[in-house]
């Protein structure tokens, strides 16, 4: 070890546990300041309520496997149906993304943690808080709410039996909980990046997954005060009797779709930006290619972040909005296709001639990117003012947003986690398990939500618990598609458990991928590179450039085996 | 690394430029499938909106499988041996491509922005969908607080009731004359609906304290489903109704006969359904909204015989 110069000796030494970070199940239950331990914390939260609001969605879809209301009374199935939305979005697919953001972003920036641990470890522990405000709201009188996951004004405010205490009372509190939480989240996750870079590595040289979580942030700290403000104006209607949305009162309803959705559409690239970032990662990896364009792809992150913030009026097309407002919102919605299709274009580039290494990650991700694709015509298609006017709020909207949410972000999220298990646990994952859960996961996506497109075309509205005789076929397929799904988990699930009691000890890169975070143990020690992190020399995804990312990269390397 | 010259890739060229071929034969052919998946087209609007559609079809399906031929050929030709454990050639970028796939996406969705400007102007011609911000109120049923429309369409939780002012009208199944444009006065009692019927393509949410007037002209006779499109409650998906399409002379002749009969209680499921519940007959699930009682109207019509779209 004589060559380790500039390079802290008891990192590569690190025997795990590492002292102070005591590898027993106790840390993940309490409160925890190491990102690391947080980021586990928020991806097994999420996946808990994944498993919840996909059980909802499972009998969501026996209801509607046949066009009578019969599997469940109607209430049942407007409370299912609001749950299940509430949960996937606040419950899972924001907190696991932020489970991966804190899990990377320290990793993959050379910094020891994020930048205020003590902010970070509070806005996790308010996602069980909220959680639990969310299940209890199946308890009280009345029932959870069930006014849709967009709780549009009237009908949210109909409070039939007039308990001050309702489940849409409760929606409204751990949604406004939700928001709070992801605002400390964003405000540290924003000056992490900013403020804790290792030496050398220049906005230039950061990795793509990073800018992504950038500006997915910076859409959250923008947006989210919107929908704040305009949840508490509805909490304040329904509890106290304002009429900022009763028109009754001189209020107008159609106010609160603004406020609602100036957030929850960029809130989409919240959640697909991450993604991209995934794939922008894993594509060079298992390509053995740098990523294409590096500056292109990470700039049009940032013209996303610009355009989502001004196209939302194209969810209220219908909603009686002047002629000149649907062309001005159509235009800028239209335009997020090229940033887009910069991202999607680059990531072919980066494919094409590659040797690729079709692992469970990367079949995820190309399965991920399959039906973004997809999702991305539809959503051309959704933007032009006429078609939208037909198929807005029918099942050809939810089979869109079901192919961005469930087949490219939630796809995307299973590629990252398989990728970086080896990371985090120190242990590699069964191969044919997740090649398994791939499979049922693809076939099984596409089933599901294909048939929603010829549903939505054919006139069949969303949010219903009974339907015409005529919309039946193509039901049972997306029933027997979303069945299939419910299994899909069980491979997955068996894989993590299994993998991490007794897989495989991971080596310190098992993937031979270029990034900070493969140059620490695996699991990396509680302080990541501690005081001794290394500098930055050159631009990511130098794959068979032979450059090297770091000063003294053989050292490490070297010392990284021996451990 | 050797500087001798390259054979020109002809029959690279070839493969991609008859695949090119294909593809656009293929999208052409997507795009005039559309009629297909859509409910029959029976307003003026209606033709519009499926051209458009077609288009998009055939430009989604060249983008959409161009690019999945992309990721079929490097999954097959592009994959690493088993035991090849070296890096591809590294190449980092190129700036005239990412010029090129910047280019042509924006004219592309600005072409098709330019198209549905066009259309849409055509369909704001044939039924321009005023937004008059008059405070509505039920009540107001008289012909003067009409501007335009010809019919007042009545949003309940959960029924439709539609009235015809001029000729004293009133009933839950919707009466229009073919080839001609009619007002339809949209109002709701409660809460936001949705009026929809997918054979027009139109859709407009129906606002509480707002009287927003529609102007459809339908093209073809027949039965059609008007459906809730903006979740309204507990038996939204129960509320629809039926769109009578006939001859000019049908319609009068329906209106005619229709002012002659007495009022009765008028379709609503939800209310059907809502006693079943309170006798017994029915589960019930959480606490809901009582339905608004039956409109009492001159004609129930039906909402149970086959519709046409």
């Amino acid at each position: 070890m004589t060559s380790t110069a500039g390079v802290d000796t008891r990192i590569l030494k690190a025997p795990h546990p590492v002292p102070g970070a005591p590898d027993n199940w106790k840390r993940f239950f309490s409160f925890n300041t190491d990102a690391k331990v947080i980021g586990i914390q928020y991806i097994v939260t999420a996946l808990f309520f994944l498993l919840v609001g996909g059980l909802l969605a499972m009998i969501m879809r026996g209801e509607l496997i046949t066009p009578e209301a019969d599997l469940v009374d109607r209430t049942v199935y407007n409370a299912l149906y609001t749950m299940h939305g509430t949960i996937m979005l606040f419950l899972f697919i924001f907190p696991v993304l932020n489970g991966l953001n804190n899990l990377l972003i320290p990793c993959m920036i050379g910094a020891p943690d994020m930048a205020f641990p003590k902010l970070n470890a509070a806005a996790f522990w308010m996602v069980p808080v909220f959680g639990v405000i969310l299940m209890a709201s199946f308890l009280v009188p009345g029932g959870p709410a069930s006014s849709g996951w967009w709780s549009y004004p009237p009908v949210s405010l109909q409070n039939p039996l007039g308990h001050l205490i309702n489940g849409e009372a409760l929606w409204i509190l751990a949604v406004a909980l939700s928001g709070i939480s992801s605002i400390m989240g964003a405000v540290n996750f924003v000056t992490t990046i900013l403020r804790m870079r290792a030496p050398g590595m220049t906005l230039g040289r950061m990795p793509i997954f990073c800018w992504t979580a950038l500006s997915a942030q910076t859409i959250q700290l923008i947006g989210l005060p919107a929908l704040t403000g305009g949840a508490v104006m509805l909490l304040f209607d329904l509890a106290v009797g304002t009429s900022f949305y009763r028109p009754e009162g001189g209020g107008d309803p159609v106010l609160y779709q603004h406020f609602f959705w100036f957030y929850s559409h960029p809130a989409v690239y919240v959640i697909i930006l991450p993604v991209f970032g995934v794939f922008s990662e894993l594509f060079p990896v298992y390509a053995r290619k740098p990523l294409f364009g590096y500056p292109f792809v990470a700039g049009a992150s940032l013209v996303i972040v610009g355009l989502s913030l001004i196209v939302w009026v194209h969810h209220m097309f219908p909603s009686g909005v002047p002629q000149w407002m649907r062309d001005v919102f159509m235009v800028t919605t239209m335009l997020i296709a090229v940033p887009t299709g910069i991202k999607v274009f680059a990531w072919l580039a980066t494919l094409w001639g590659g040797k690729l290494r079709l692992n469970t990650a990367m079949l995820f991700a190309l399965g991920g990117l399959f039906n973004f694709v997809f999702a991305g015509v539809t959503g051309i298609m959704l933007a032009t003012v006429p078609v939208d006017i037909h198929v807005n709020n029918t099942y050809f909207v939810v089979g869109h947003f079901h192919y961005v949410i469930y087949g490219a972000a939630t796809m995307g999220v299973y590629a990252a986690i398989y990728h970086w298990f080896p990371k985090f646990t120190g242990h590699m994952y069964y191969e044919g398990l997740g090649k398994l859960h791939f499979l049922l996961t693809f076939v099984g996506t596409n089933l599901n939500f294909f048939p929603m497109h010829p549903l939505g075309l054919m006139g069949m509205p969303r949010r219903v618990s009974s339907y015409d005789p005529e919309f039946a076929f193509w039901n049972v397929i997306a029933s027997l598609g979303a069945f299939l799904l419910g299994v899909s988990i069980i491979p997955f699930l068996l894989n993590l458990v299994s993998s991490w009691v007794r897989g495989p000890k991971s080596p310190a890169n098992p993937w031979k991928a270029i990034g900070l975070e493969w140059l620490l143990p695996s699991p990396p020690p509680a302080e990541n590179f501690e005081d001794h992190v290394p500098t930055v020399i050159s631009a990511p995804y130098g794959y068979g450039t032979g450059r090297p990312l770091v000063e003294h990269q053989d050292e490490i390397e070297r010392a990284l085996l021996k451990t | 690394m050797t500087s001798t010259p390259q054979r020109f890739p002809w029959p690279r060229l070839i493969g991609l430029a008859l695949w090119l071929v294909l593809l656009t034969l293929f999208s052409l052919w997507m795009g005039a499938q559309v009629p297909r998946w859509l409910p029959v087209s029976a307003s003026s609007a209606a033709p519009l909106v499926d051209g458009l559609f077609g288009f998009e079809t055939a430009v989604a399906t060249f983008v959409f499988v161009g690019v999945v031929s992309v990721m079929v050929w490097v999954v097959l030709f592009n994959r690493a041996e088993k035991y090849d454990i070296s890096d591809a050639e590294p190449i980092e970028g190129n700036t005239a491509l990412e010029i090129t796939w910047t280019v042509i996406p924006l004219v592309l969705v600005m072409g098709i922005a330019f198209y549905t400007i066009q259309v849409n102007r055509e369909i704001g011609l044939i039924g321009p969908m005023d937004h008059s911000h008059a405070p509505a109120s039920a009540s107001s049923a008289a012909g003067a607080s009409m501007p335009g429309g010809e019919v007042q369409v009545i949003a309940r939780q959960w029924s439709w009731e539609f009235r015809y002012p001029v000729a004293g009208v009133s009933s839950t199944e919707l009466h229009m004359p073919i080839d001609r444009r009619l007002g339809l006065q949209l109002e709701s009692e409660d809460v936001i609906h949705g009026f929809y019927v997918p054979a027009f393509r139109l859709k407009q949410q129906v606002i509480p304290g707002r009287s927003i007037t529609l102007f459809i002209t339908p093209t073809r006779a027949g039965r059609y489903r008007l459906r809730d499109s903006e979740y309204s409650g507990t038996w939204f998906a129960a509320n629809q109704a039926d769109v009578v399409v006939e001859s000019e002379e049908a319609y009068q002749d329906w209106l005619r006969r229709a002012s002659r009969l007495p009022l009765q209680p008028g379709l609503s499921e939800a209310s059907r359904e809502y006693a079943q519940q309170l006798s017994g007959d029915r589960p019930s699930g959480y606490a809901t909204i009582a339905p608004a009682p039956p409109p009492l109207v001159n004609v129930p019509g039906s909402n149970t015989l086959p519709h046409d779209g």
